[in-house]
């Protein structure tokens, strides 16, 4: 837009405040408020993270300086990206967290959605087990106790969404079903799994299940954190998708029944690509909530990204930095759960073309 | 499965004999006998709530009855799912609201049954699919959604659709109350030329211009019965039950 108004250049942007920011007492007054808290807080941030902040050296500098001691994260990067495991096989981590990324931006495009995808994550998830494990093909053993940080944030999290998906399906379709012992017992696993928090679920899986088995007989710890965490998710996704499937109009049965479809046809081909669909906000929002969740899992022992950032900081010479090692463990959850959301917004707009017009 | 072209001409495609049905305490179906012979096209008048419906869908088992038996080339329609399954080959269904699936095109919309219940090759089900989207005149949206047509050429899509699966039967359940009235006719013309092929036919209609050119029989349904079965013309002009006179002059005062 060409501004051509006597105030010359500033024109238009204090034309728009005064629309926008000062249109009435009440607005100037909380325009105001907010310009002097900006001022009061984004300098000193600006100056701590960045202009006083430093970057490489020890403790002492760092507390020379004053600022940011990123330094922190300089030194200790590795133990929290890729926790205890042992340091000169990081490599291994560092390539399933790439092939974790790699397959997810290959999922995320449409235009991939073929039979192949679920084959690909078969070998890619048995990859990166190989990559963590070892033990075959010249890779050293590394027991999963030593596993942590983001790669098993990742495998957590990702495990957890992939394989409570499918299950959380069919409890929904259960739950709906006509046959009344499928859906009492739909209804009694959803209630049960939602109506205890994850952390006793975890508590349960690491101490009492093994009091359950006999003799001898052990499940590896993160195992059965994973299955914890897989059969606690898919009772809420499940709600979320039966959400979906109550919102499918009664005629969209109808044709697909009168067309001689079998229920599970009409279920795969019909009804769940249109639940689905609708309920994509709420679906990729427990998502985000199952990526975040999966910090829990160090009241069990285990170490995640959190976790893992947490021992960075017991070393006694950096310990007061907790904020800097924080920050940067923040930064990294929201990287992924920012994508999340952001795609769910695109996937929402892509498959609605077409479909809701007229 | 029937073989529906080795069929003789008299034989009886649809037969109801005293079907009952209820919900909860509600008297939707009260001894509903009717039978419909092969190339045979009735069409079902009577007011709203006087159980036409109920009784088409009760056809292909969208409804279950709860007394009386009910045919369908030779094959009771009971809950056993082979049952239902050989009555839903034979029968297509036409609905007021189309119910296509939005999330396919067109074609898709054609080609899942055809795939998917008969385990027909790709292009054989396409080619089928043009051949009848040819036909119900909309060959150049076969690729867009739905969403994208008017609810008359939805409608004729969703007839298409039923025919590709090849049924010897078709239900039409007031295939035109949901259309903008400078629609309908484009329906109703596929659906003579349809009957003019010789399909067996059940139409729910309002529609008494279409009744009086194509139907065989009209059957006049009241209060979940039916009052009075004829020849379009006898029960047009000549109406023997008082509910029917009353019915026919309320429709055709507007």
């Amino acid at each position: 837009m060409a501004s051509t108004t006597r105030s010359g250049l500033l024109g238009e942007p204090i034309a728009w405040a005064k629309r926008n920011l000062f249109n009435t007492p009440a607005n100037s007054v909380f325009s105001l408020a907010a310009l002097w808290l900006l001022w009061k807080t984004i300098p000193p941030l600006v100056s701590w993270a960045l202009i006083k902040a430093t970057w490489t050296g020890d403790p002492a500098a760092c507390r020379a300086a004053g600022g940011a001691c990123w330094a922190f994260v300089t030194e200790k990067y590795r133990l929290i990206l890729f926790g205890i495991y042992p340091f000169e096989e990081q490599w291994r981590p560092l390539l399933a967290v790439l092939l974790f990324i790699a397959m997810m931006l290959v999922t995320a495009n449409p235009r991939f959605w073929k039979r192949w995808l679920s084959w690909m994550w078969l070998g890619g998830l048995a990859v990166v087990g190989v990559l963590m494990w070892g033990g075959v093909l010249g890779l050293a053993q590394v027991p999963n106790e030593r596993w942590g940080g983001l790669p098993l944030t990742l495998i957590l999290s990702t495990a957890g969404i992939v394989l409570s998906f499918p299950l959380a399906v069919l409890l929904a379709l259960g739950r709906r079903s006509k046959l009344p012992a499928v859906r009492a017992g739909c209804v009694a696993y959803i209630e049960l799994w939602r109506g205890v928090p994850l952390v006793s679920v975890l508590f349960m899986a690491s101490i009492m299940f093994p009091l359950f088995l006999p003799e001898g007989f052990t499940i590896d710890k993160l195992l059965r954190a994973q299955l914890g965490i897989i059969l606690f998710t898919s009772a809420y996704i499940a709600e979320t998708i039966r959400g979906g499937l109550q919102a499918i109009p009664r005629g969209q049965y109808e044709a697909a029944d009168a067309l001689g479809l079998s229920y599970w046809r009409k279920m795969r081909l019909v009804i769940l690509p249109q639940a689905l669909r609708l309920v994509i906000p709420p679906l990729v929002g427990q998502f985000i909530t199952t990526f975040k969740d999966t910090s829990l899992v160090i009241i069990i022992g285990l170490y995640d990204l959190l976790s893992s950032t947490k021992v960075a900081l017991s070393d006694p010479q950096w310990r007061s930095f907790y904020a800097e090692g924080y920050i940067v463990a923040a930064l990294i959850y929201f990287v992924f759960t920012f994508f999340m959301s952001r795609y769910s917004q695109y996937l929402e707009r892509r498959l609605n073309t077409g479909v809701r017009r007229g | 499965m029937t073989g529906t072209g080795a069929m003789p001409k008299d034989e009886i495609a649809i037969s109801l004999m005293d079907v009952n049905k209820w919900y909860g305490g509600y008297h939707a179906l009260r001894d509903v006998t009717l039978e419909v012979k092969r190339g045979e096209r009735v069409v079902v008048a009577g007011p709203s709530g006087s159980g036409k419906s109920t009784m088409i869908r009760c056809i292909n088992r969208l409804e279950e009855h709860q007394g009386g038996r009910i045919v369908v080339n030779g094959t009771e329609v009971t809950s056993d799912l082979k049952s239902i399954e050989a009555v839903r080959h034979d029968v297509g269904m036409v609905f007021q609201q189309f119910n296509l699936f939005p999330h396919l095109t067109v074609l898709e919309n054609l080609t899942l049954a055809p795939l998917w219940v008969k385990h027909m090759p790709k292009p054989e089900a396409a080619d089928i699919a043009m051949k009848y989207l040819d036909r119900v005149k909309i060959v150049e949206h076969a690729h867009k959604y739905p969403g994208q047509l008017s609810g008359g050429q939805q409608q004729r899509v969703a007839i298409a659709r039923s025919l590709c699966m090849k049924p010897s039967i078709m239900l039409f359940d007031e295939p035109t109350s949901a259309l903008d009235p400078e629609m309908i006719k484009e329906v109703l013309d596929v659906m003579v030329e349809l009957a003019e092929e010789g399909m067996t036919m059940v139409c729910v209609t309002h529609e008494m211009g279409f009744a009086r050119t194509v139907a065989d029989t009209v059957v006049f349904m009241a209060d979940g019965q039916i009052v009075e079965k004829n020849s379009p013309a006898e029960l047009f002009g000549n109406p023997k039950e008082e509910r029917t006179r009353q019915f026919l002059s309320q429709i055709i005062r507007h």
